[in-house]
């Protein structure tokens, strides 16, 4: 029975491929040449794609689950003492699983494509599943050709080695996955500007099935990269959440550029305008996912997300990069001037807002693209060996998010077209003076130390402010305020929450930097160290046994003016089958700061050395996330948004359009 | 205002964007890069005094001395060729042995001593950063005797 799951999961993958090979050619010609069976094949086939790859994925779930070790990569990644869930879980927690997943979600979006989209004009529908089809079928031939989850081992071992412990983590059931949801998700709208190009035609329609789908994806992402922060946070034990890792950045860079597309979509949207630089963002931002899937996956980056090191993975990725890269700008260069611009604005007004959005998003996507690459590139060619770190974004990073965040405080109380400066700073003036209130207090509460401070609270007040103000702005206190209120779209309420988790979490990140405290100290059971006014007091250390490790764990007592606050339970954890020892951090949060201790090994003289951080406001950094996220999932429930209701008008003659 | 001018303003104001990431770009490059550093590179062209760096070697077997109960560490860094003092405060990672490989981040002081900042941690026991390979194998010291290096599947270095 397990002989042939194994096998059927690599053939299903095997027929997914030919199906998208398949679905990446007829429903194109198809589109050419006007013939509406061939288009409409493409709706299936995304169907059986998807319904394939999920039989795949079953396949290798099922593998893990019963531990079938005949299978070399369950042997390699599971173990039969590990828990459920982490069999489950360590499917994707190593590098052929978790391009499976990749797969997976990359089909799943397609075959909502071709379940949901039933009011999309035909020939679009056709072209964007086609595209979608291409992606698909490179990264199904690199799974076959590169990463086969299914090779079987001719004599199986008795058990397999094990996951690395640091994925031991119900983390790795949501970072993964949503991550991915949000990475791949923008190659709906890589192939929704891909099909846009070769039809020759972006209209106000087209924005409107374009952002949903970006909408989702950069809500995903937005969770995506939040999970993760919060999970190096609780798990590595630094006491710190982002260190502008390379691994961080890949993910930042495609969240960034998204943005800037979500914010420019719907100038195209609402205005007719801003067309070309919408479509090369679009292209921009799924060229920077598979970026980042490239300095993931290949190796170049020593992290525990690279999980295996062969070149001709790298070499695999590269070019699979530089095909739909290249590919792209050449369509790009060829048929984007075609897209004329209808709508015209003025340098101030909400579009120019939006512009001078996206130039700063793209400038700090641009100063992080190079900190990464930069020594990636140095040291293929043979250079010095360097490394880039905190000091570098803050110098260049911050500067560019500054002036952007500065211009999000007014930008959405000015009218679309033209408008009036003067009225919108008027409607600001109590913004202001709060934003200068706090950035002055937080000047003096650092003594002029640090400029970082008192800007990254000011801003956060202003943005804040800036939301509020155009929210009454809308709402108009008085007579029928709450009827307004009310009768606010969705869409309106989703802006207003995600510039609110904007502030947020800026304040989360400016307060948790900048006053955060640690102390090192090596203890005896009985002793304690103070740190932020607290004592913490490690009571005593008591061995403990789990399913797949043993542990010492301790018991930490934290004391303020001779008050109990908290009784914490950090431990230090030992993986036998990996010879790995891995940190249990313990965390104790009031909402507004984080206690947070780490138990360090015993000594030899028998002591324990206490690291123990005190992070003001870090919970706001993840809040101020989820806001964001919620923001967009409300925005996403508009009715103006719902998949399907947008509907083309009628069409001028000579348009190249199918007959519907 | 025209269309063209419009569009011509918008193209500076995209320029001038992209001038000043770029002039923030190579201001932050010169000052904020950390250069690789073997022990021999340290004793051969020796970096600019207070400026960050990394370095990477193996642990000279013998050399670790601990005090203040453990917390503070004073180790050797070598490639065979040369070797660095190096003082850390704080708790090592888990895997830090004599005899294994080992990156450091911090600042070279007045007498030649690396204060190490930050002891890059090391996750698994097969794993040598990849930086002390490429030194070892510079000053000739590198025996191979860990192919697997960073390959199989082990995870490296964390941050």
């Amino acid at each position: 029975m397990s002989l042939s799951t194994a096998e059927l999961g690599h053939f299903a993958l095997i027929l997914a491929l030919a199906v998208a090979l398949v679905q990446a050619v007829v429903p194109m010609i198809g589109a050419a040449r006007g013939q509406r069976g061939m288009m409409e094949l493409a709706t299936n086939a995304a169907l059986v794609q998807f319904a394939l790859v999920g039989i795949a994925f079953l396949a290798l779930m099922r593998a893990y689950v019963t531990s079938d070790f005949s299978v070399l990569n369950v042997a390699e990644n599971s173990h039969t003492a590990k828990p459920l869930i982490y069999k489950i879980t360590g499917m994707w927690g190593n590098h052929e699983g978790s391009m499976l997943l990749w797969v997976a979600i990359l089909t799943l979006y397609g075959a909502a494509v071709a379940a949901f989209g039933r009011t999309l004009p035909l020939r679009l529908k056709a072209r964007v599943l086609a595209v979608q089809a291409m992606v698909g079928a490179g990264f199904l031939a690199f799974i076959l050709f590169t990463s086969n989850p299914f090779l079987r081992l001719a004599e199986p071992p008795a058990d397999g080695n094990g996951l690395n412990p640091i994925l031991q983590d119900p983390g790795l059931a949501f970072h993964p996955p949503m991550l991915y949801l949000g990475y791949v998700g923008f190659s709906m709208a890589f192939s929704f500007a891909v099909a846009a190009l070769i039809e020759g035609r972006v209209d106000a329609a087209w924005a409107r099935w374009v952002r949903p789908w970006t909408l989702a994806a950069w809500c995903a992402l937005t969770l995506g990269i939040c999970l993760g922060s919060w999970w190096a946070y609780y798990e590595l034990g630094w006491g710190g959440w982002w260190a502008w890792d390379p691994v961080e950045n890949a993910s930042f860079m495609p969240w960034l550029s998204g943005t800037a597309l979500l914010h420019s979509a719907i100038v195209v949207e609402k205005r007719d305008t801003l067309k070309r630089w919408t479509i090369f963002l679009a292209l921009l931002t799924f060229a920077l996912s598979l970026l980042g899937t490239f300095l993931v996956r290949s190796g170049v980056l020593t992290s525990v997300h690279a999980f295996a090191t062969d070149p001709r993975r790298g070499a695999f990725i590269l070019g699979l990069l530089a095909l739909v890269i290249g590919g792209s700008l050449v369509l790009y260069a060829w048929r984007a001037p075609a897209l004329e611009p209808t709508g015209s604005f003025a340098p101030i007004s909400r579009e120019g807002a939006l512009v001078l959005n996206n130039l700063l998003l793209a400038s700090a996507c641009a100063t992080v693209l190079l900190g990464t690459l930069t020594p990636l590139m140095l040291d293929a060619l043979g250079g010095p060996k360097i490394s880039v770190g905190a000091p570098y974004y803050n110098a260049t990073f911050v500067p560019l998010a500054a002036p952007m965040l500065a211009a999000l405080g007014i930008g959405p109380l000015l009218t679309w077209k033209r408008a009036d400066l003067a009225p919108a700073l008027r409607k600001l003036g109590i913004a202001f003076a709060a934003t200068l209130a706090v950035a002055a207090a937080t000047g003096f509460a650092v003594e002029g130390r640090s400029f970082l401070a008192p800007l990254g609270l000011g801003l956060a007040v202003w943005i804040l402010g800036g939301t509020l103000t155009e929210l009454v702005t809308r709402v108009r206190p008085g007579e029928g305020a709450l009827r307004r209120l009310r009768l606010l779209p969705r869409a309106q309420w989703g802006m207003t929450l995600a510039h609110a988790g904007l502030a947020v979490t800026i304040a989360g990140i400016t307060v948790s930097t900048g006053w955060k405290q640690e102390a090192i100290e090596a203890v005896k059971p009985g002793e304690a160290v103070m740190l932020a006014g607290d004592s913490y007091r490690l009571d005593s250390v008591a061995p403990e046994a789990g399913p797949n490790y043993s542990a010492d764990r301790g018991t930490v007592t934290v004391t303020r003016d001779g008050g109990t606050i908290a009784v914490m339970h950090p431990a230090q954890k030992f993986y036998p089958l990996q010879v790995m020892s891995v940190a249990d951090v313990a965390i104790a949060t009031t909402g507004f700061a984080d206690r947070y201790v780490v138990l360090g090994e015993r000594q030899e003289n028998g002591d324990r050395i206490l690291r123990i951080y005190w992070n003001p406001l870090v919970p706001w950094v993840w809040f101020g996330a989820v806001m964001m996220a919620l923001g967009g999932i409300v925005s996403l429930s508009d009715r103006r948004l719902r998949i399907g209701v947008p509907q083309r008008q009628a069409q001028p003659a000579g348009a190249s359009r199918a007959a519907a | 205002m025209t269309r063209k001018r419009k569009r011509l303003l918008i193209l500076l104001a995209g320029m001038a964007s992209l001038g000043v990431a770029t002039a923030l770009v190579l201001t932050a490059f010169k000052d904020n890069l950390v250069f690789f550093y073997s022990p021999s590179d340290l004793a051969t062209k020796p970096p600019a005094p207070g400026r960050a760096l990394r370095i990477g070697g193996l642990v000279e077997e013998h050399s670790v001395v601990r005090s203040d109960r453990g917390l503070r560490i004073e180790f050797k860094v070598t490639d065979g060729a040369h070797d660095v003092p190096v003082v850390y405060t704080g708790e090592l990672p888990t895997l830090f042995r004599e005899g294994q490989g080992v990156v450091a981040e911090g600042k070279v002081d007045g007498a030649g001593v690396f204060q190490a900042a930050t002891i890059l941690a090391k996750h698994d026991e097969r794993y040598m950063p990849k930086e002390v390979v490429d030194a070892l194998k510079e000053s000739g010291q590198w025996r191979g005797d860990k192919p697997a290096a960073a390959a199989a599947g082990a995870p490296g270095t964390m941050r």
